[in-house]
């Protein structure tokens, strides 16, 4: 949302993909390796379906190891051109492998050739868009669980998400964050309801995007839980971009967390999903859930370690696989089941006064 | 003095690049040297019994090898952490995490040696690796530093091996002295490259013992690491970016490598379930592969339930393809390329959904 209008006043005209469906991720079942990760495959039908409303170039974000999603922008693009497309791949790297190369990018993009302040401003407005749409998803997470009517949350959230993408400069985005706030704010609550907190922590794909982890979000938040995310994409943004670029070591605090059980990075979220999960047990959370695509290395890795850091923490942690496969009701199931051990657990615990 | 300390080894992933070089280093400070029994039914089992369901094979090996160890009464676990052999390209990301893995999974286990290997931080990092590693055996300096220099000389002779075309577990059986060069020479009428990663293509049990099979069916087999070493390090100019797995790298590098001087008669790849990195490798060998059709290609794949059989069927039936072709060849007759791959996709794709009803 925020990049298309980036894109669309620097004079291209924008297709921006479609909300990934069904047909999104039959399309990329069928044309990826049957061993991609659900992420990979989803992109690829993203891919698919914009190339066939027209699209003749493809931005995209590369990355650099050990997680091997760095690798599948131009495997997507050897890929989509044996299947016979014509287009041109886009790939932006983190800026700390070479401005120059961002700044030549970016040129090939500006076909109406802005000044670059205007650019500048451009950038601006978007990161402030961004900011005020986790912000609007973090009070969603909040309001859901307390929520009177059900699903009365879920409907002014993608009330206030409309208002958001009509929004178009700074003065609008805060006008719509504000009114945003206040629709939330004002949907009937019970205060006195048992709140459970839930972290959820895992591979970024899967975990921002509600389409592939069946909005889990919303399960659980309707189920009574308040949900805490690990990742935003401003915080995730700041650490991986602009951290990366400026010589710091983002998320710190997370990486120190983890570093007692997984002294080495080893890509993707793997390390974070530990340091993540011992916050938020220290932080008096009631349960973890880890999210991963099948076949992700990093989540495998941190899966393998979670066992014993939820022991010596006292947390539990639930696992959870997605893939193509992943059917909404065993998902509620397995989440019902998780949420009603979290609630007897918690009452044994005010029982036995600790 | 009591009997010597014992580290142990265990038979899976690095074992099979660097165990000659790894004995070699502990032996001459007078350390015992452990490696954990070739792979069983038993191995296997208990291996998958401690893993995450959603590892690859060969990681569920690993945790069997070690407990295996762990049996055998070792006083000290070898798990290095290997990030970086050479250059740019790191290992996959479970050779990162492996010993945390292991320590996390497994319960009474001796302890773990798991220095960090990372050579890209300086020509004097080896020697680091090898004090931080020899300090734990002997105060003597000296006696580290000649370690150092047999293990890289012992390393050197296993490396002059397996470059003149003998198989890493066969070189390994040469340097520790059970047989000579001639004896694992092999004079088949076809050669074929098996790509894939060391650990699998050398494990018999889990690569249902494909090589054997091969020189049984007098056919030669040239693996990743005979490749010479200036052919694998070249920059990729087919491929945007570099592999960030050495090992995946290495593999691409060597296909790329024999569809261009096509000295071999076929290429198979063989790859394990549920590997990361190998989806790509796999699909992008596959893409090279469909360009040139000189080359006659199969993807195998093996997991825990790999049967013997099956394997022995479609490389049957893969080196009769080749031989039919070549004889068409020979007589002249125009190979129709496009039927012959289809007929070979086919055949493959129906092995694949045969194999699932299965599983």
């Amino acid at each position: 949302m925020v990049i298309r209008r980036l894109l669309e006043q620097m004079g291209n005209e924008v297709i921006a993909p479609l909300r990934p469906s069904q047909r999104t991720l039959d399309l990329g079942v069928r044309y990826s390796p049957e061993f991609a990760c659900l992420p990979y495959k989803l992109v690829t039908g993203t891919y698919i379906e914009s190339l066939e409303r027209g699209a003749d170039t493809i931005l995209t974000s590369g990355g650099v190891g050990p997680c091997r999603a760095g690798l599948y922008a131009p495997m997507h693009e050897a890929i989509l051109k044996d299947l016979g497309y014509d287009f041109e791949i886009i790939i932006i790297e983190p800026p700390s492998r070479g401005i120059g190369d961002i700044y030549r990018k970016l040129q090939k993009l500006n076909a109406d050739k802005l000044s670059w302040l205007a650019l500048l401003g451009l950038v601006r407005e978007g990161w402030a868009k961004v900011k005020a749409l986790d912000d609007l998803e973090r009070l969603s997470h909040y309001v859901r669980p307390r929520e009177i009517e059900k699903r009365s949350t879920t409907r002014v959230y993608q009330k206030t998400l409309s208002w958001m993408a009509e929004a178009n400069s700074i003065k609008e985005i805060k006008e719509a964050h504000e009114a945003g706030v206040a629709a939330l704010k004002g949907i009937p609550q019970d205060p006195e309801r048992d709140i459970l907190k839930i972290g959820i922590v895992g591979e970024i794909y899967v975990v921002l995007e509600p389409s592939a982890n069946l909005e889990l979000e919303e399960i659980l938040g309707e189920l009574g839980a308040e949900v805490d995310r690990s990742i935003f994409l401003t915080g995730w943004t700041m650490d991986n971009a602009v951290a990366d670029a400026m010589r710091l070591t983002g998320g710190r605090s997370v990486k120190r967390a983890a570093k007692e059980y997984l002294p080495e990075m080893i890509g993707g979220h793997g390390q974070d999903s530990i340091g993540h999960t011992i916050i938020y047990a220290k932080d008096g959370f009631d349960g973890v859930i880890q999210l991963s695509p099948f076949t992700c290395i990093p989540e495998i890795v941190a899966m393998s370690i979670l066992p014993k850091v939820s022991k010596d923490y006292d947390i539990p942690v639930l696992s959870i696989v997605l893939d193509e496969q992943t059917g909404k009701a065993g998902l509620t199931t397995r989440v019902e089941a998780f949420v009603d051990l979290l609630y007897r657990r918690r009452r044994q615990r005010l029982e036995a006064g600790i | 003095m009591g009997r010597p300390i014992t580290v142990g080894i265990p038979r899976a992933f690095g074992f099979y690049l660097y165990y000659p070089m790894w004995k070699e280093f502990f032996e001459a400070l007078g350390v015992r040297v452990v490696a954990s029994s070739p792979t069983t039914r038993e191995i296997l089992d208990n291996g998958v019994r401690e893993t995450v369901s959603d590892a690859c094979v060969p990681l569920k090996l690993f945790h069997g090898h070690v407990q295996d160890l762990a049996d055998k009464d070792v006083d000290y676990l070898f798990i290095p952490r290997l990030v970086n052999m050479a250059r740019d390209a790191v290992f996959c990301p479970k050779f990162l995490g492996l010993p945390d893995m292991i320590r996390y999974s497994l319960d009474d286990l001796p302890p773990i040696i798991d220095v960090r290997i990372d050579l890209r931080k300086g020509k004097l990092e080896a020697l680091k690796i090898c004090y931080r590693v020899g300090s734990l055996f002997t105060k003597n300096i000296f006696k580290i530093y000649d370690a150092y220099n047999k293990s890289i000389s012992k390393f050197g002779s296993f490396k002059d091996l397996v470059k003149k075309g003998i198989g890493l577990t066969d070189a390994m059986k040469i340097l520790h002295g059970k047989g000579s060069e001639t004896d694992f020479k092999h004079n088949g009428e076809l050669t074929f490259a098996v790509l894939g990663y060391p650990y699998n293509i050398y494990d018999p049990y889990v690569s249902a013992d494909v090589i054997g099979k091969l020189h049984n069916m007098g056919v030669n087999v040239i693996t990743t690491e005979m490749i010479p070493d200036e052919v694998l390090n070249i920059d990729s100019p087919e491929f945007r970016k570099e592999a960030f797995w050495i090992l995946s790298h290495r593999a691409l590098k060597a296909a790329h490598y024999l569809f261009d001087t096509k000295s071999v008669d076929g290429i198979i790849h063989l790859t394990a379930f549920g590997c990361g990195p190998d989806f790509m490798v796999n699909k992008l060998i596959e893409l090279e592969a469909k360009k040139r059709t000189h080359m006659p290609f199969m993807s195998l794949m093996i997991d825990e339930q790999t049967g013997d059989a099956g394997v022995l069927t479609r490389l049957q039936a893969f080196v009769d393809m080749v031989k039919l072709r070549k004889a068409g060849e020979k007589e002249g007759v125009a190979w129709n390329e496009s039927s012959d791959l289809s007929l070979y996709g086919d055949v493959s794709h129906g092995y694949k959904t045969a194999a699932r009803a299965d599983g």
